[in-house]
């Protein structure tokens, strides 16, 4: 059951030569339900986009042993999905089966039901024929977890998917990680409410552009550990020299 | 005057009507659903600049082998792709923007195809290169405007999943797959093609018009995409028939009568338009239970 989903080799990324995540070491077990914190800044989102292949390594390897890269379902901090176009929700929801239809796959009447448990599941029911155009920002972000359901992933990044939504959607969307979690698919999840990562994410990564602790997350985020994350300088240093360390 | 006279004469007498006719056609069922892409993208005004960017090749292809339709529409061609991937291509890789790069290029490639123009034509070879003429479409244009349309419906049908995919939700096509540049640059590529066809008819000032209006017109008619593509179709077409019958009757030139009639029902769904006209967004009735 430790097999290795994801192996970080000595990875730094960032823009523009500057490092945003830097010299990050170690490994993320399958089936692993990981939590990543820290200050803004820190390099989580980088951290996922790197993972997604979306952002090139500055240095370093970021390997997913066994896994095919397009198995990956990644949902971002700030979707771009435009809300003015003529879609509904069942659309959208249909759009994670991608990989399977792709452009010219048609449903299946048991991917139609698929698709209308996944709507349910994330407590969007009788919204199908919702133009999208129509809907709040909790609904919007429970219409993206149907989708990332449909995607069927074994890997699935989430970029803050629990910011300026209520706690009864936060509840909703949590058991649907849990759901992911029991089937032993790998989530990682970016999130700055530390009670909810105590309550829900049995590990944690603690991210300051480098790594200040990874491992069980009561062990993680100690008060030590948290100042030394707040401690991070989080603007770029202009004059910065290359970085010395071992590529 | 009888009906049939006004309406149906015009069109069993003159061959030259007949054949406009049918460029018309062939123009406004494949113009029109790529304007309907164009606006759900956020990119209207990139027909009017590809229009313009055209304008080089054509004048290169004109002096090069006169007036005739294979230089001009390949002339036409590979300026507007040129424009299109090289604007694309400096938005991807440097600072600028796309809606700033394509901004440069087409003025660059407009302000080097009046200068070709006036190194060697007259004023009227220019007056035909931007306002066409509808009414002398040769065999050779004729079945170069078939040949534009079925390619460009039958390219609408096969990208048509994931070019909705890119249009609504970029981001995600590209985490899931590969295809959303390629699918850019061909949507593109269809523009131009479509812009070069109706320069030949409608001239380069009046091409973007039969794209744009009738797509615009139906987005505010209908929420519902594949209604709204249909929709943009049958008014470019209903535009390309009433225009020319007006034409002929008035004695007008039926290019930019064309356009006008496409403007028309354009202001006419901006007014009654139900999804999101004037008149429903100002009146839209008393609010309901839930």
């Amino acid at each position: 059951m430790n097999e290795t989903a994801i192996r970080f080799d000595n990875v730094t990324l960032g823009y523009d030569r500057h490092p945003a995540v830097h010299h990050l070491n170690g490994d993320v077990e399958r089936g692993a339900l990981l939590a990543i914190c820290g200050p803004n800044g820190a390099g989580k989102s980088t951290l996922l986009k790197g993972i997604a292949g979306s952002l090139a390594p500055l240095s370093g390897v970021i390997a997913l042993p066994g896994l095919n890269p397009r198995t990956i379902a990644y949902l971002p901090q700030a979707s771009e999905i435009d809300k003015n176009f003529p879609a509904n929700v069942f659309d959208i929801v249909a759009m994670g089966l991608w990989k399977r239809c792709g452009s010219f796959g048609g449903l299946t009447r048991s991917d139609i039901a698929a698709i209308s448990t996944a709507i349910g599941a994330v407590g969007l029911e009788g919204f199908e024929a919702r133009p999208i155009a129509t809907l709040s920002g909790g609904q919007l972000q429970r219409m993206l977890f149907a989708r990332l359901l449909m995607q069927n992933a074994s890997l699935i990044l989430l970029d803050e998917p629990f910011t300026a939504i209520d706690s009864r959607t936060v509840s909703d969307l949590l058991a649907v990680v849990a759901g992911w979690h029991e089937e032993k698919r790998t989530v990682l999840a970016v999130s700055h409410d530390l009670d909810l990562v105590r309550a829900h994410f049995p590990q944690t990564l603690l991210l300051a552009r480098e790594e200040i602790a990874k491992g069980k997350t009561s062990v993680v985020l100690t008060a030590e550990n948290l100042l030394k994350a707040r401690a991070m300088v989080e603007a770029f240093d202009k004059d910065a020299h290359e970085c010395a360390r071992a590529a | 005057m009888a009906l049939h006279e006004i309406l149906i004469a015009p069109f069993t007498e003159f061959a030259f009507m007949r054949r406009a006719l049918a460029g018309a056609v062939a123009l406004a069922v494949a113009g029109p659903p790529l304007g309907v892409f164009l606006i759900l993208r956020r990119m209207s005004l990139t027909g009017d600049a590809m229009g313009h960017a055209i304008l080089p090749g054509v004048a290169i292809g004109y002096f090069a082998a006169g007036l005739s339709v294979g230089p001009m529409t390949i002339g036409g061609l590979a300026a507007g792709l040129l424009v299109a991937v090289g604007s694309g291509a400096v938005a991807r890789t440097t600072i600028l923007r796309e809606d700033a790069s394509l901004a440069a290029f087409y003025l660059i490639s407009l302000a080097l195809g009046v200068t070709i123009i006036s190194l060697r034509g007259s004023n009227i070879d220019l007056l035909h290169v931007l306002f066409g003429s509808v009414l002398a479409l040769d065999d050779a244009t004729l079945i170069l405007l078939a040949a534009i349309a079925s390619i460009t419906l039958a390219a609408l049908a096969l990208f048509y999943r994931p070019l909705v995919l890119e249009t609504v939700d970029s981001q995600f096509l590209a985490s899931v797959s590969k295809i959303g540049g390629g699918v850019q640059i061909v949507f593109l590529a269809l523009v131009v093609l479509n812009l070069v066809g109706a320069f030949q008819a409608l001239g380069t000032l009046l091409a973007v018009g039969m794209m744009m209006l009738p797509a615009a017109s139906a987005r505010l008619i209908t929420r519902d995409l594949s209604a709204m593509i249909l929709l943009a179709a049958a008014q470019g077409v209903l535009a390309g028939y009433a225009g020319l019958v007006i034409s002929f009757h008035a004695g007008l030139p039926s290019g930019p009568l064309i356009t006008l009639l496409a403007g028309l029902l354009y202001l006419l769904a901006l007014v009654f338009g139900p999804a999101g006209g004037l008149l429903r967004n100002f009146w839209p009735g008393r609010h309901l239970e839930g």
